[in-house]
């Protein structure tokens, strides 16, 4: 068992212990910092199977982004310091039977799968995802580039319509504050992703 | 890296997708909702990369995948936390048992 | 001239009037909608007269036999090659003469209700039920085969349950309306059975086909029908017996006559079309079409004389005892249809021997005039006194000089006083009877008497004997001094004319049995005894109605029983109504009504409450909640994954 192995092991178990506490916890915000372990531990693991890029793009939206617009809405929602209450026993049940048998099925077909690994080098640099990415031959993603742009667009609208207070109840402050909180963390979202991707 | 099978690094990844699952079905707070489809997109996100690396090195269509994947998850959450904090507004909780206004 | 040309118009048109009127009737026609059928009927009948001065005076003759023409044929729906009902018109001496009297008498009774329904709310209804009785009816006379006459009849029977219990508001109209449908339906059941009966065994429903195949001494079908028995009865007895009952139906013979009194529930023009002069003799013309099939089953014609002559002296002696107008009217008619019936039972077949049928037909015609014109002056009293009752009226001809005049012809021509019309058929009649059957001659000589004597009592408690109570002007319950208007006299009139010329027609010349002419002759030795005794009941009415007096009264007294039986029309309606209630319904009608409750709803509530309890337990799918349908969604994809993987390889 060489190092890295143990290292993708721990990482690993990482993961999954902190996904199994976020989805178990009692408490809310205990939850979202398990959350926010697991995402870094997936962060974790991208850097040890060598695609920095992706690591470095997850820990900025994904733990610095969502994780804090999820805290932020919690805030804003409820008091997260009490306790959640809890499912009836047969809805755990229930599912946790589905999940295991779910999970047993995936994998088994997985095990059984004999994946190849390809000897080909696997090279990744910054220059040519952007130049894949903007690029119009087969094989760029261009267009997909350009949707996404609309999606976000469309999203953030969407967002600000939503969350709009109508005229007739905007009469306490504090909802003219939720509606400003809703269009930051929007704006944030997309001044971060917009950075990134350089346009 | 290659001393580690490919198919211990799908279980991490199936295993991830299905606490997500069993934290949807489970969790009775529309936020942490939320926060077990985080998961279960973050573990498709996983099992895009694994392939590209070890099955097509030469391409680069699962990076992309995972990047786009990453964008749209942004943007999902974002119209998340909006429909949460309106249904907020005219539940007071967001206890997801109580929005049940669709029975028959 | 083409027959076929305007022969379907004259029943068309009614239909036409009834369509009109009954859709649009009560928004455009309010007040016009009386002209408007009179008019249509007008056409119709002028077309009648032509079709039959076109037949019997110009073509209808070949050599010296009148031909049946079919102008018109359609195949309506056909069963195999041979059996086939189709729609058509006949043209024969006595459809002719039908489709004369149907349209003439429905245009008088169209014309008469014109002042007689006047201010009736319903009166574009009425003048469409009346348009559709007259279609019915016209269609009835010229069908050209058995099935189309059924349908024709039920048509009929709809049309006069319609107008029975035109005034529906009042129970007993109502009560009176179903009595009619249900006991002719009733009657119809024998009418079909027999119909099928002879449809097989003859292998067509045409009727000249039919009749044809069945009186050719030499047909293989007479052979079967004739020698095939069923309880020991041959089937063409058990067949000609089961349509004359159903036509025994439509005339109210004894013992389904129950009908015809009652029926006096709806408006008295209607009365004077259905019920004396038109669709009670629709028997009379159905024996009359088969005549050919019942001369030669001499069963079948001993079972329609009887019950005719039984008919006729039963209703006179009914009629004597009874005391509203309408009723005695009604009891006539049914006894001068027995006449009619027996008539034909008595008769032979071809040129003299057939003075029976010519005899009946001819009686057909004159009743038709001499009836409808007595309903529509009892109409047009009623509608002066309100009220039906004998005891209500009185003295009533100085106010009403033209009804007196025309009630009084009516009555010498049904008594058979020469030379009105009743006198030359009623006297054909007996002479034909004396020929034949002996009885039934002095069954109907009696019966002749007692009816001149009934009528006398009518007419004169009518006009003659003073009212009951004396007061200043003599007549209470009268709310205006009015006739009636013009358009109600008119038919008077033209009736009463008919009723004096009509018996001096040729008749024999024109119908007989089998289509060819004979010169009757006048037994003028023979007809005094039938005057005579005329005259006898004359005379016994004038002495005890025309005055006021308590002679009658103490004639009833003295009869005791006899009066009271024929006062309560023989307890026949008693005793059905025991065989109806006591019988029929505890032990049919109970026992299917508790099957039907129970086993029939039980079954489909049953079926209801299951449905609505499944339901009830599938209902809880649509919880509501988000995860619940994710728990569903994501069961239904394993589902489909284990399908996809193992299962369709």
């Amino acid at each position: 068992m060489s190092a890295s192995a143990i290292i993708f092991y721990i990482i690993s178990a990482f993961i999954l212990g902190a996904g199994t506490l976020a989805m178990t916890t009692r408490k809310i915000f205990r939850s979202a910092i398990w959350l926010l372990f697991s995402l870094i531990g997936v962060g974790a693991l991208y850097f040890w199977l060598e695609v920095e890029f992706i690591a470095a793009v997850q820990i900025i939206v994904y733990v610095g982004g969502i994780v804090v617009l999820i805290i932020f809405s919690i805030f804003l929602t409820q008091q997260s310091g009490s306790e959640m209450p809890k499912q009836p026993l047969k809805r755990i049940i229930a599912s946790l039977l589905a999940v295991l048998f779910g999970f047993g099925l995936t994998f088994l077909q997985i095990w059984r799968y004999n994946f190849q690994p390809s000897i080909k080098n696997f090279d990744l640099s910054v220059s040519k995802i952007g130049s894949q990415m903007l690029g119009t031959k087969a094989g760029g993603y261009a267009l997909p580039f350009e949707v996404v742009s609309m999606l976000l667009l469309a999203a953030m609208i969407g967002c600000i319509v939503i969350a709009m207070k109508s005229p007739r109840s905007a009469t306490n402050g504090k909802a003219k504050e939720e509606e400003l909180e809703a269009i930051k963390e929007s704006s944030d979202v997309e001044i971060t992703i917009n950075e990134i991707t350089g346009t | 890296m290659s001393d580690v099978p490919i198919s211990n690094i799908l279980f991490v990844s199936t295993a991830l997708f299905f606490i997500g699952m069993y934290g949807l079905f489970t969790r009775r707070n529309m936020i942490t909702m939320l926060m077990a489809i985080e998961l279960i997109l973050n573990s498709v996100n996983i099992n895009f990369v694994v392939f590209n690396k070890y099955l097509y090195p030469e391409k680069l269509d699962g990076i992309f995948f995972a990047i786009f994947i990453i964008t749209i998850a942004a943007a999902e959450a974002a119209v998340a936390i909006a429909i949460i904090i309106n249904l907020y507004r005219s539940h007071r909780s967001i206890d997801v048992e109580k929005a049940s206004e669709m029975k028959w | 001239m083409n027959y076929s040309s305007y022969i379907a118009l004259i029943p068309l048109l009614p239909l036409a009037g009834f369509v009109i009127l009954g859709l649009f009737g009560k928004k455009y026609f309010k007040n016009s909608s009386g002209v408007f059928g009179c008019l249509l009927l007008l056409a119709s009948t002028v077309l009648s007269l032509y079709a039959a001065y076109h037949y019997f005076f110009i073509d209808g003759k070949v050599g010296d036999t009148y031909q049946t023409l079919i102008p018109i044929k359609y195949t309506w729906l056909s069963f195999s090659d041979s059996l086939s009902i189709d729609m058509g018109f006949v043209l024969d001496p006595i459809s002719v003469m039908m489709l004369v009297v149907v349209s003439f008498v429905s245009l008088m009774v169209h014309i008469f209700s014109l002042g007689y329904m006047k201010g009736e709310e319903r009166f574009a209804t009425y003048y469409a039920f009346l348009s559709l009785f007259t279609f019915s009816m016209l269609g009835l006379v010229v069908a050209s085969n058995i099935f189309q006459i059924y349908i024709f009849w039920e048509l009929v029977g709809v049309s006069s349950y319609l107008l029975i219990g035109f005034y529906y508001e009042r129970p007993a109209a109502v009560a009176a309306s179903k009595k009619a449908f249900i006991v002719t339906r009733f009657a119809d059941l024998g009418f079909l059975i027999g119909i099928l009966i002879l449809g097989f065994q003859s292998g067509t429903l045409d009727f000249s086909t039919l009749i044809q195949r069945l009186t050719d001494r030499s047909s293989p079908q007479l052979l079967a029908i004739a020698s095939t028995s069923f309880l020991g009865i041959s089937l063409l007895t058990w067949a000609l017996t089961l349509v004359f009952i159903g036509g025994a139906g439509k005339s109210a013979m004894f013992p389904l006559h129950i009908w015809l009194p009652d029926a006096m529930e709806g408006p008295t023009p209607v009365s004077a079309l259905i019920h004396a002069a038109t669709m009670v003799v629709a028997g009379v013309y159905l024996v009359a079409r088969l005549f050919p099939l019942f001369h030669i089953n001499e069963a079948s014609l001993q079972v329609v004389t009887w019950v005719g002559a039984t008919s006729a002296f039963l209703a006179a002696l009914i009629a004597c005892t009874q005391t509203d107008i309408k009723r005695v009217l009604a009891y006539s008619t049914m006894s001068q249809i027995g006449y009619m019936m027996f008539a034909l039972g008595v008769s032979g077949y071809g040129g003299e021997n057939g003075l029976g049928y010519t005899a009946s037909m001819f009686h057909l015609f004159t009743h038709a005039f001499f009836k409808s014109l007595l309903f529509l002056c009892a109409g047009a009293v009623i509608h002066l006194v309100r009220s039906n009752e004998m005891k209500d009226m009185g003295g009533l001809r100085k106010l009403m000089p033209i009804t007196n005049i025309a009630f009084f012809i009516a009555c010498l021509a049904i008594a058979g006083i020469p030379p009105f019309a009743g006198f030359f058929s009623k006297e054909e009649i007996l002479f034909a009877a004396w020929q034949h059957n002996p009885p039934i001659y002095y069954i109907g000589l009696i019966t002749s008497g007692i009816t001149a004597y009934y009528m006398f009592r009518l007419y004169f408690s009518i006009f003659w004997s003073k009212p009951h109570h004396s007061s200043p002007d003599g007549y209470r319950g009268i709310t205006h001094h009015s006739e009636g208007t013009m358009s109600m006299k008119i038919p008077l009139i033209i009736l009463a004319i008919g009723t004096i010329l009509v018996g001096f027609i040729p008749f024999s010349n024109f119908i007989s049995s089998d289509g060819k002419g004979f010169v009757s002759e006048m037994h003028l030795t023979f007809s005094t005894m039938p005057v005579a005794i005329a005259l006898v009941g004359i005379l016994i009415a004038y002495s005890l109605y025309f005055k006021q007096s308590d002679r009658p009264q103490k004639l009833a007294a003295s009869l005791g029983g006899l009066y009271e039986t024929a006062h309560r029309k023989f307890y026949i309606d008693e005793i059905y109504l025991f065989v109806t209630k006591k019988i029929i319904f505890n032990i049919v009608g109970r026992p299917a009504a508790w099957i039907d409750k129970n086993i029939v709803d039980g079954t489909m509530n049953g079926i209801a409450w299951t449905t609505g309890r499944i339901s009830v337990l599938v209902k809880g799918v649509q919880s509501g909640k988000v995860q619940s349908y994710a728990l569903y969604f994501f069961g239904g994809i394993v589902v489909l994954v284990i399908l996809f993987l193992y299962v369709l390889k």
